[in-house]
């Protein structure tokens, strides 16, 4: 029960550090995601740097992951077991790279920038999370 | 000359500063779309639920700390805006993750799956961009 607890500060600590990221980085912005896409227009690099920072960072955690039994407050590392490259894995991220590029907004900066209050960001919002529920639907339609 | 990436650069190591966070203490992946999608199924709805809205208190304690919001710039037209989100809703997760998943923790465990996916959805998005911008949009 206390690892509970624990688990859901640490969680939420590590959403508002991961939403302070994203403020501080421009990411929250569409536009500036949207001027790194523009290759061949007028390229942003911002977001590599972004991306660049963050991985060195994470790597310093997977390296220290790796030497650890278990995480400090569970039993074991739940991680992604899939190892295959798939259609599903490509033609998924694919569409998601289309939507990104549409608008400009992944899912992380579109739940962080909810609190901003835009009408836009929770259109955005709302239908993410109807095309995640429908692809969910499909999915398990499938398999059962 | 001055090098103006600092922000972007600090702001990724904090999202790296996270997801290690997530990983060594709760041995959990800091993939927004995962979390979402688990967060919708019921799954570990306390610790998935609290990640959302530290999440969404982010731009908040930016405000308090430097004093104004972050810029958030959307030019999309409404339909654009709720196509896109379909896409990216239903791509996440058909491809099992997005630019925190795939893109910051895959890519930091070198994941050969994650530089797919990566490789993926910045093709994609590059392409729509070009097509947008060539189509005048």
């Amino acid at each position: 029960m206390t690892n509970r607890i624990s688990q859901g500060a640490v969680a939420l600590g590590a959403g508002a550090v991961f939403g302070i990221g994203l403020s501080l980085s421009g990411m929250l912005d569409p536009a500036r995601v949207q001027g790194f896409l523009d290759v061949f227009g007028a390229w942003d690099p911002s977001l590599a740097f972004v991306l660049g920072g963050a991985v060195t960072v994470a790597m310093i955690g997977t390296a220290l992951m790796r030497r650890m039994v278990r995480p400090m407050l569970d039993t074991v590392f739940h991680l992604p077991t899939a190892t295959k490259i798939d259609a599903r894995l490509v033609i998924g991220s694919a569409i998601f790279g289309v939507g990104w590029g549409l608008a400009g907004l992944c899912p992380g900066p579109a739940l962080s920038a909810l609190s901003l209050g835009l009408m836009p960001v929770v259109a955005f919002v709302v239908a993410m999370v109807i095309g995640m529920v429908v692809y969910d639907r499909l999915a398990r339609g499938r398999s059962a | 000359m001055t090098f103006p990436y600092w922000p972007s650069l600090l702001g990724g190591m904090l999202i790296g500063l996270s997801a290690a966070m997530l990983l060594l203490l709760n041995g959990r992946i800091a993939g927004v779309s995962g979390i979402v999608g688990r967060l919708l199924q019921g799954a570990q709805l306390s610790t998935n639920a609290a990640f959302v809205i530290g999440l969404v208190m982010g731009p908040p304690i930016y405000l308090v700390l430097f004093g104004h919001w972050p810029a958030v710039t959307i030019t999309a037209s409404m339909p654009t805006i709720v196509l896109a989100g379909l896409l990216v809703g239903f791509g996440t997760r058909m491809g099992s993750g997005c630019t925190s998943g795939h893109g910051v923790l895959g890519l930091a465990g070198f994941s050969r799956r994650s530089m797919a996916a990566v490789a993926a959805f910045l093709l994609a998005g590059m392409l729509t961009v070009t097509l947008m911008r060539m189509a005048g949009l």
